[in-house]
């Protein structure tokens, strides 16, 4: 067991943690912090998409361990115009990818801002291609992709572009 | 269909307006709790042992090292679970025995059927100590001899009873005869893989027993049914089944049956006397529940020499599990869809030592469409002839198989409205002449077809003296947005509006739902809802009239309009809130339960009279890279025939999501399973491919918008009409841009090389 410190959505937490424990088990069992889903347990759905100090990550390929000391965003703690822009858009059906699409569409848009490049990226602008590119980590089987990419252009397109 | 943002005053009519989710606040904000996010004190996790053979019995079962992990509570085995009362057999007398999804009795018996079955269960205090101390049972077996293998068995099939209430086989005229007599013929031979659902939820359970109560926290697609289904295994009441499901993340079919997870979780909640939560991972969700049947078809089409068809064969051979699994209708929307005087149509089947096939979205059709689209398209190409133009000619005027009367049917507008709208006619009708760079584009479109049917629903509306309305139905809420989609309904009924329409789904103690199967709920629903605010409105002005002075007095319910919350007449009217209050009431409830046997009667009858569908014309635009075979679809529209649309914005992302899982199955979704051992080799999300935000242009939908006249409110039920034709127009334009018929599912780059 190990003691570890984080900052989750404001409120500091401390948890005396075994080694092996992921970051979206520990937020989801320990911390009943369930806005983070599980949809494959191994990288390759996007669910579990968090913010940690700031950069989008996949909290069920991390060990909680690695994030002591560290500033978790999860859906709980996002106040941000992409979710009123969901809803309109109707970015989601079932919702259950919904808050790994917000927060990781919060972490891209910072990444495309700080001028990180995309396998895409050869053009001027946060087009439909990029987001695309740059969104393909969060899988919906529910197939509202018009709808996420929608409300991430309408957001971006007043404040990132 | 480009929608308009919601700014209307909140007044009915609501039918037909784009309303915003009534739950998307909560789905974005983190607030929507599924099952696997409810949390009791004492709960303990629990992790499944899952079989490596395909075929035979457990020789040896050694648990002592995982007994000996600190913190497991109990690993149940055959050796010392408690035993499940058997699953009941099919009968269509009681439709709830669907739900058994397997006749194995898990950890009950030390047989192995599928490569994968649950074997044993450790329950532990931590989800981490479960999984390993799961991977520290030790198992050795007796192998018995597997037929696993679905090519090579193919060729065994045995004819196949058709599912119930959708039939698919037909025979008119003669087919054979009319197809060698036949100056123009396409035949041809198609294979299709298995697909899983791959809902981005995986199927959890938390189960919770208080004596001989047992409450789940669980996914579900038909509560009813598996809540009676948990009664009869573990011998209990129904009423003694509590089943909440308020939101499920998806499901697709997946989560309408009782897979061995909910069953096992609640075995092992009842002999630890502890909560417990089973949370399936996700190769645990390939491993234990069923996914769509492969096939093998030919469809061989006969026409004059002006392409009217003459003759229609098209034939199939599906599989099911020697454990469970049921014909899914591959040749039913071949009885629907042209003008053909003789028509053959049959299925066979083998039985394989998998796990069970089960529905996912479109059984039969959406895999069946794709031979049949795919040969009228060749059969254009033969001919020389503009595939829609070949399609128009063959529109039939009654059902070409039954001969009833469509109750609706409007493919030739919506060819025409799509064609229009998506330039087909600028498209140059030979192979490979546009390109683009290193990219060949062609188009393609194809018929999309699935039967209208509704279930018996339940539902209860009780008004309030502040003029609320709560609607209570125990239905299912997987995406569609039956909760918004209801509340207009009950606004427009009612005369209120929305805000103050308060919706109850998802848990068993409310009126039971019909299943979210099928596409029947949504329509299923609202007749219940219908009959139930008549019943509402009928006691109002029953009470009304008692009152001395109501202008209601002396009025027929026909003749009033629910309107501003009370029921007026030209010559004046009355609140609810009025007729309540001078009757002394704070409330008054109406409760609609439809009869069984009334239902399944009417049916019947209205199956002889008359065939009832949502249509729909595909149209699909690929890009595919003469030098690598790369193949990415740039534009869809799809032009649907659904009835009456209760609100736009929702059903066009349901239409979308078919058509985004039918471009999956198109172009990368498989299930592969070793032909040796019976095990899936890509048991994850990373190696059985689904579309991602890459993979998707944007998807045009539209619809005509005229109401059916069978149907509740003029709907048609639209969660699966959207996949079925599409993997045809994909294909179909794939020859467009290459002039390569691909007949094999998925058609990866490879096939075009
Ligand atoms: S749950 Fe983390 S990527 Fe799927
Ligand atoms: S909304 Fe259901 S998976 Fe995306």
């Amino acid at each position: 067991m190990t003691l570890i410190r984080m900052n989750v959505n404001g409120s500091a937490k401390s948890l005396e943690i075994e080694p092996r424990v992921s970051l979206l088990d520990a937020l989801r069992e320990r911390l009943g912090v369930t806005g983070p889903k599980k949809g494959c347990d191994q990288g390759a759905c996007g669910a579990c998409t968090v913010l940690a100090d700031g950069r989008r990550i996949n909290a069920c390929l991390a060990l909680a361990i690695q994030y002591d000391g560290c500033q978790i965003t999860t859906i709980e703690g996002v106040d941000h115009p992409l979710q009123e822009a969901f809803v309109r858009h109707d970015g989601f059906q079932c919702g259950y990818c919904t808050p790994g699409q917000i927060c990781s569409a919060i972490g891209m848009l910072s990444e495309y801002e700080a001028g990180m490049p995309s396998a895409v990226t050869d053009s001027g602008g946060l087009g439909e291609a990029e987001i695309r590119e740059r969104m393909s980590g969060n899988v919906c089987r529910c197939g509202a992709y018009n709808g996420i990419v929608g409300a991430i252009m309408d957001v971006a397109g007043s404040d990132a572009r | 269909m480009s929608i308009q943002t919601e700014t209307t005053t909140d007044t009915a009519p609501y039918v037909g307006r784009p309303v915003e989710r009534l739950d998307g606040p909560a789905k974005v904000s983190g607030q929507a709790r599924f099952a696997a996010e409810n949390h009791y004190p004492d709960m303990a996790y629990a992790a499944l042992v899952h079989a490596t053979i395909a075929r035979g019995r457990i020789a040896a079962i050694d648990t002592a090292a995982a007994c000996a992990v600190p913190d497991v509570i109990a690993v149940l085995t055959h050796e010392n679970a408690p035993a499940m009362i058997p699953a009941p057999k099919l009968s269509l007398l009681d439709l709830s025995t669907v739900a058994s999804a397997t006749s194995v009795n898990y950890l009950a018996t030390d047989e192995v059927h599928w490569n994968g079955q649950p074997v044993a269960v450790v329950v532990a205090e931590t989800w981490e100590t479960a999984r390993h101390a799961a991977s520290l049972v030790d198992l050795s077996y007796e192998e018995l001899p597997a037929v696993v293998d679905f090519a090579a068995e193919a060729p065994n099939a045995v004819p196949e009873r058709s599912m119930p209430l959708m039939p698919s086989k037909a025979d008119k005229g003669k087919a054979a005869q009319a197809l060698a007599d036949a100056p123009f013929s396409v035949d041809l031979q198609f294979s299709t893989p298995p697909h899983n659902h791959n809902a981005i939820e995986p199927h959890a359970t938390t189960a919770v027993w208080d004596g001989d109560q047992l409450t789940l926290h669980e996914p579900a697609q038909n509560i009813p049914w598996l809540r009676k289904h948990l009664a009869k295994r573990f011998g209990i009441p129904e009423e003694a089944v509590r089943i909440i499901s308020p939101f499920v993340g998806g499901a697709f079919g997946g989560k309408s049956r009782a897979w061995p997870g909910v069953l096992i979780a609640a075995m092992a909640a009842r002999a630890t006397g502890r909560p417990v939560r089973l949370a399936l991972t996700r190769a645990g969700v390939y491993h234990t529940v069923g996914g769509r049947t492969p096939s093998t078809q030919r469809v061989a089409l006969g026409a004059d020499a002006q392409g009217k068809l003459t003759a229609l064969i098209h034939t199939s051979v599906s599989r099911t599990g020697r454990v469970g699994g049921m014909a899914e209708p591959i040749t039913a929307a071949s009885r629907h869809l042209y003008a053909v005087p003789n028509i053959h149509l049959s299925q066979r089947s083998v039985e394989l030592d998998l796990l069970s096939n089960t529905f996912m979205r479109a059984p039969g059709e959406a895999i069946g469409t794709f031979a049949l689209e795919s040969a009228v398209d060749e059969l254009a190409w033969r001919m020389g002839m503009d595939p829609i133009a070949l399609r128009m000619l063959n529109e039939p005027d009654r059902d070409p198989a039954g001969g009833q009367r469509f109750t609706h049917r409007m493919l030739r507008e919506a060819y025409t409205r799509g064609a229009e709208n998506f330039g087909w006619h600028q498209r140059d009708p030979r192979a490979g002449a546009r390109r683009d760079g290193p990219w060949l584009v062609g188009m393609g479109v194809a018929t999309a077809y699935h039967p209208s049917m509704r279930m018996p629903a339940s539902v209860t509306l009780r008004l309030h003296a502040d003029g609320t309305v709560v609607m209570r139905c125990g239905m299912h809420e997987m995406g569609m947005g039956s909760a918004t989609v209801q509340a207009q309904i009950v606004a427009d009924e009612m005369g209120v509006p929305l805000a103050s329409v308060h919706v109850e789904y998802g848990d068993s103690d409310l009126p039971p739902s019909a299943g979210a199967i099928g596409s029947v709920q949504t329509a299923s629903v609202a007749a219940g809802v219908i009959a139930a605010s008549t019943m509402l409105k009928r006691s109002l002005l029953t009470l009304a009239r008692r009152a001395p002075g109501s202008p209601l007095r002396g009025r027929k319910l026909e003749d009033l309009q629910a309107r501003d919350s009370g029921l007026h007449h030209p010559d004046g009217g009355q609140t609810y809130a009025e007729i309540l209050s001078a009757a002394g009431r704070d409330h008054l409830e109406a409760a609609f339960k439809p009869s069984m046997l009334g239902f399944v009667a009417r049916m019947a009858i209205d199956s002889r009279r008359w065939v009832t569908g949502a249509s729909g014309a595909q149209f699909c635009e690929v890009r595919v890279n003469a030098d690598t075979g790369e193949i990415r679809v740039s534009r869809w529209l799809g032009v649907f025939d659904v009835g009456t649309v209760i609100n736009p914005r929702t059903a066009a992302s349901q239409l979308r999501g078919g058509i985004i899982m039918g471009i999956g199955a198109a172009l990368s979704e498989q299930t592969l399973i070793d032909g040796r051992t019976g095990r899936i080799m890509n048991p994850s999300l990373s190696e059985y491919h689904v579309p991602v935000h890459a993979d998707i242009p944007h998807i045009d939908v539209d619809w005509l918008n005229e109401p059916d006249p069978t149907t509740p409110l003029g709907m048609h039920g639209i969660g699966e009409v959207g996949i079925t034709g599409v993997a045809a127009a994909v294909a179909n334009a794939i020859r467009h841009a290459t002039g390569k018929r691909v007949v094999d599912l998925p058609i990866t780059l490879d096939k075009l090389l």
